[in-house]
């Protein structure tokens, strides 16, 4: 099971990870991130042809590099309370080492590619030079 | 022959248009169809000013300045991107 989904509702951490669960007997280790809005409300706009495309990308990119047995990757958009859940990254493989690794490959990959843009009380969000030095870390595997 | 543009984020607010389609000679280099975008009006111009500041999509595959755009192409420009948490 390899899934994209961009979606304004809530995601729910437990029935999708109970989906990863059963993908078969050679699942060992599930690995979830959640990330959620910090500090202030947002706003989160997104380019939605592309961010499917390039969430489907990240997913095909992984799976090249870990034997990956599932993974699933929600973003939301729309106006996000503080503390909602943003993005859910799930990974399960059959040992934990490729699973850890692919979800924070996932994560950092998506944070420079994925066309996703926030606004907050002081208005766009920049980027930060420290996201693209955790993403460009993955470039040379 | 045209293109499809689709402007997001701040760049979207300064150039007053989620989205538009322009008369464009192609194929031209993306940096070229930028200049050409800047004469359209001051917000253009303002929010396409400085290409530094911003990225570029063709077809939803990232693409740099000098890549060729085609007649019904896609185009989006947008801010460097701040999705994740």
């Amino acid at each position: 099971m390899f899934e994209v989904r961009v979606q304004r509702h809530m995601f729910d951490l437990a029935s999708e990870h109970a989906r990863l669960a059963a993908i078969g007997p050679d699942v060992g280790a599930i690995v979830s991130f959640t990330g959620q809005v910090r500090d202030e409300p947002l706003e989160l706009e997104h380019y939605p042809a592309m961010a499917e495309r390039q969430m489907e990308e990240l997913l095909a990119e992984a799976r090249s590099r870990w034997p990956l047995k599932g993974a699933l990757l929600i973003h939301r958009h729309g106006r996000l309370e503080t503390g909602a859940p943003i993005v859910l990254v799930l990974t399960a493989s059959s040992h934990r080492a490729e699973a850890f690794q692919a979800a924070a490959f996932l994560m950092d990959w998506l944070k420079t590619r994925a066309p996703f843009w926030k606004k907050d009380a002081n208005g766009w969000v920049s980027a930060r030079e420290s996201d693209e030095q955790a993403a460009s870390k993955w470039e040379d595997r | 022959m045209t293109v499809r543009l689709l402007y997001f984020a701040w760049v979207r607010e300064q150039v007053g248009l989620g989205e538009e389609v322009v008369d464009a000679e192609t194929p031209v280099p993306l940096g070229a169809l930028l200049g050409q975008l800047q004469t359209l009006s001051p917000g253009h111009k303002q929010a396409l000013a400085d290409r530094t500041r911003l990225r570029a999509a063709i077809n939803q595959n990232f693409a740099g300045w000098d890549t060729p755009v085609n007649a019904g192409d896609e185009v989006a420009i947008f801010p460097p991107v701040t999705g994740g948490n």
